[in-house]
């Protein structure tokens, strides 16, 4: 085990590069995005418009926090704060390197070491959909009851499949520890080969996790205005949309730990790099995602959720268990 | 999922105008007794609603079991103040109606002036006219098609469409000095010459403009998201089309082979080859379709133009030679007292248009373009009132909305096509 305080530095830094990785996962996007539909995207701001995210900042910072008369005042201010601080606190758990032996401690390669990781992920991304759904509710509007109505049905749907797109790989690993299942596939194979229905069940239900396009249902602006973040501005409305992003690294995240392995790479030492690396592929495909498609509508989500997502991954742990009972 | 009951009995009780197909949506009685019926203003401050169009909806969850359509809040009496206006002023005016098929609008009012004033227009002006008036068809469907897509969230078509619309604004620009509300053509013909190098640009649309369309329908059309989002929706059938007096694509795509360039030709839409696009199924999909076929049709119109125009010789006049509407050139002003004469007239009051009213229709990018002019023979016109093919478009919103979710009410309002700035005028 590690002293407290290197937990407390371990802890200052990845949250605060995940924050960074937030900021300028928003420039990528829009870069990116803009690359894709020929235009440029933000280039006024420092060099390729890298400071972007830092004049955002501070834009929705100064902005006047205003909220509206019939809002639930508490339940309203609280929403953002719940869904940020349990999209932060998720990725506490995921690995990025194999852990270290600095002068006379071993470090370890993820904030936290917890045994039951995997399951710490789903509970706390759970507590975070709450922050979406009180937001949407205390803001006393019907598009953002609408939208909280759209994330609850969406959200709580598609977390049943990606658990269970998650289990074949505990299956295989024999562990919930993410830190273990990354050094089992360093030392036989990644895990996309094998769990590869798993892998492309991960993804697509992790999309409709985040709500990234084209499963942006509980936002879809062109239908309800914002959906449930429709009351909110200024850095409120920041918060929420610092907690889509940073979900949609942390799922990024895991998916490279899950069936990508990890830190592994061509040159082990460079462990973080690789993850870096890996992650940034992950998020590169979200975003072309959003370039590429259009919206899903109420009906078909569902439909796709209920009728073919969870059937097949329903199959696949089940197939999993059964061959991985046979080869013992 | 529930149904929605169609209402058969007229709605408008009372007034001589029997309204055979309902234009508001009623929520059934079933659904209003149980009290979990929720209303919601769609606009008139929406993303999605083409200006300022706002749609009261009564939602069942997310199925829209009633919508109302209010409208009016563009309302800019543009016909009100062309009366206030010479004739030759008032030519911006209908431009600005509709402020993506902008020269249909100005060429409709031009059409009926120079039918009361029973013009001969030259051959190169009646060319051109109608080569920058299916330019104009494809800029509209351009960004209809942009916006349709972008409201059913696949963002990046917005962006490609509107790479080919500038082109085609670049040759608007370029033949008149602006890109939108051009008012190149006035009674008699076009307001300047075709600049040089006008053709070699327009060559050049004409042999992207297919390519382009190519490259969106390979972008959608074997999308599975916008194939089950566009397929058997917002349903409209060729009696009840009709009924609503619906023209241009919606018309075409509920299988109504009807366009006035064809059946009632204006400029020489004779005298050129090319296919009304008709689908048969009259739902959203169908009503891409029209006018992605119709951007196709559209590019062969503008290459037979210019082809005709490349023809004509280079001195070729493009306005008609009557001094009494038409400008005199400017060169004639410092040596022939008469022609000075006219100018300070038309410019001071305005040429005067004979006694009279006409009707003059045109196919415009959203359907059929009517306009109604009556004059009393003076410098202004005493009414005008245009037939707006957006106005009767909207008006079969609800009806097209059965079943629908609100997603789908989206690409309905869409499908159809309306520029708000029309419909309230």
């Amino acid at each position: 085990m590690d002293p407290w305080w290197i937990d407390i530095i371990k802890g200052f830094l990845i949250i605060n590069l995940v924050l960074v990785g937030f900021a300028y996962t928003t420039w990528a996007e829009r870069k990116l995005l803009s690359r894709m539909q020929g235009r440029y995207g933000p280039n006024r701001a420092g060099p390729f418009g890298l400071l972007q995210p830092i004049a955002d900042l501070i834009k929705l910072v100064r902005k006047e926090s205003f909220f509206p008369m019939s809002a639930s005042n508490k339940m309203y201010i609280a929403a953002p704060i719940i869904s940020t601080a349990a999209a932060l606190l998720t990725f506490s758990v995921i690995p990025f390197g194999p852990g270290w032996h600095i002068w006379k401690w071993d470090v370890s390669g993820s904030v936290v070491d917890a045994p039951i990781a995997l399951i710490l992920v789903f509970a706390l991304g759970s507590l975070g959909i709450y922050g979406f759904i009180i937001g949407g509710w205390a803001s006393d509007s019907k598009y953002a009851t609408l939208g909280a109505m759209r994330t609850c049905a969406q959200l709580v749907s598609y977390e049943v499949s990606l658990a269970l797109a998650v289990l074949g790989v505990v299956i295989q690993a024999h562990s919930l520890n993410l830190n273990e299942i990354v050094h089992q596939q360093g030392e036989q194979f990644w895990f996309f080969g094998p769990q590869f229905v798993g892998m492309v069940i991960f993804f697509l239900a992790g999309t409709a996790e985040t709500s990234r396009p084209p499963f942006d249902l509980p936002e879809a602006d062109t239908e309800i205005v914002a959906g449930y973040h429709t009351e909110y501005g200024g850095m409120r409305w920041g918060l929420f949309s610092m907690a889509e992003y940073v979900n949609m690294i942390t799922l990024s995240g895991l998916a490279v730990t899950l069936f990508f392995g990890g830190w592994h790479g061509p040159w082990d030492p460079l462990g973080p790099l690789w993850f870096l690396i890996k992650l940034a592929v992950v998020v590169f495909i979200f975003i072309w995602m959003r370039a590429a498609l259009p919206r899903l509508r109420y009906d078909q989500l569902m439909r796709f959720g209920w009728k073919v997502l969870l059937p097949v991954a329903t199959l696949n742990a089940f197939v999993t268990a059964l061959v991985v009972v046979a080869v013992k | 999922m529930a149904t929605v009951e169609r209402r058969t009995k007229p709605i408008y009780e009372g007034t001589r105008i029997p309204s055979p197909v309902p234009t508001i949506l009623a929520v059934p009685e079933r659904l209003r007794a149980n009290d979990d019926i929720q209303q919601i203003n769609f606009g008139p401050n929406h993303p999605s609603t083409h200006g300022v169009l706002r749609l009261v909806v009564d939602l069942d969850g997310e199925l829209v079991v009633g919508l109302r359509a209010v409208i009016g809040y563009l309302h800019t009496g543009f016909e009100k103040t062309m009366e206030q206006k010479t004739w030759w002023k008032c030519i911006t005016y209908p431009e600005r109606i509709d402020y993506l098929a902008f020269q249909s609008n100005e060429l409709v009012f031009v059409l009926a002036i120079e039918k009361l004033l029973a013009m001969e227009i030259p051959e190169k002006a009646t060319w051109m006219r109608m080569c920058l008036l299916e330019l104009n068809r494809i800029h509209s469907h351009l960004v209809w098609l942009g916006t349709a897509c972008l409201e059913l969230g696949a963002i990046s078509m917005f962006w490609y469409t509107f790479r080919e619309r500038d082109q085609i604004l670049d040759l608007f620009e370029m033949v008149c000095g602006t890109r939108m509300h051009t008012r190149y053509f006035q009674a008699g013909g076009l307001a300047e010459d075709i600049p040089e190098g006008f053709y070699e640009e327009a060559w050049k649309l004409v042999a992207q403009m297919p390519k382009g369309v190519d490259q969106y329908e390979d972008m959608i059309d074997q999308n599975r998201i916008w194939l089950e989002r566009t397929k058997g929706l917002g349903l409209l059938s060729a009696e009840d089309a009709i009924a609503l007096g619906q023209s241009g694509p919606a018309l075409r795509a509920s299988g109504v082979d009807w366009d006035l360039r064809r059946d009632q030709p204006y400029l020489f839409y004779d005298r050129v080859y090319f296919d009304v696009c008709v689908r048969e199924n009259g739902d959203v999909w169908d009503r891409y379709k029209v006018h992605m076929d119709e951007m196709r049709q559209s590019t062969r119109i503008v290459a037979q133009c210019l082809e005709q125009l490349q023809k004509l010789d280079d001195g070729a006049p493009w306005i008609a030679d009557d001094r009494k509407v038409v400008l005199p050139p400017r060169e004639e002003l410092h040596t022939s007292m008469e022609s000075l004469i006219h100018h300070f007239k038309i410019v001071t009051e305005g040429y005067r248009v004979p006694e009279g009213e006409v009707y003059v229709t045109i196919e415009s990018a959203r359907g059929e373009m009517g306009c109604y002019v009556v004059s009393d023979g003076g410098a202004k016109p005493w009414r005008v009132k245009f037939r707006a093919p957006s106005f009767v478009a909207l008006q079969a919103t609800a009806t097209c909305m059965n079943d629908a979710l609100i997603a789908d009410m989206i690409a309905i309002a869409g499908s159809l096509d309306t520029v708000m700035g029309e419909v309230d005028r």
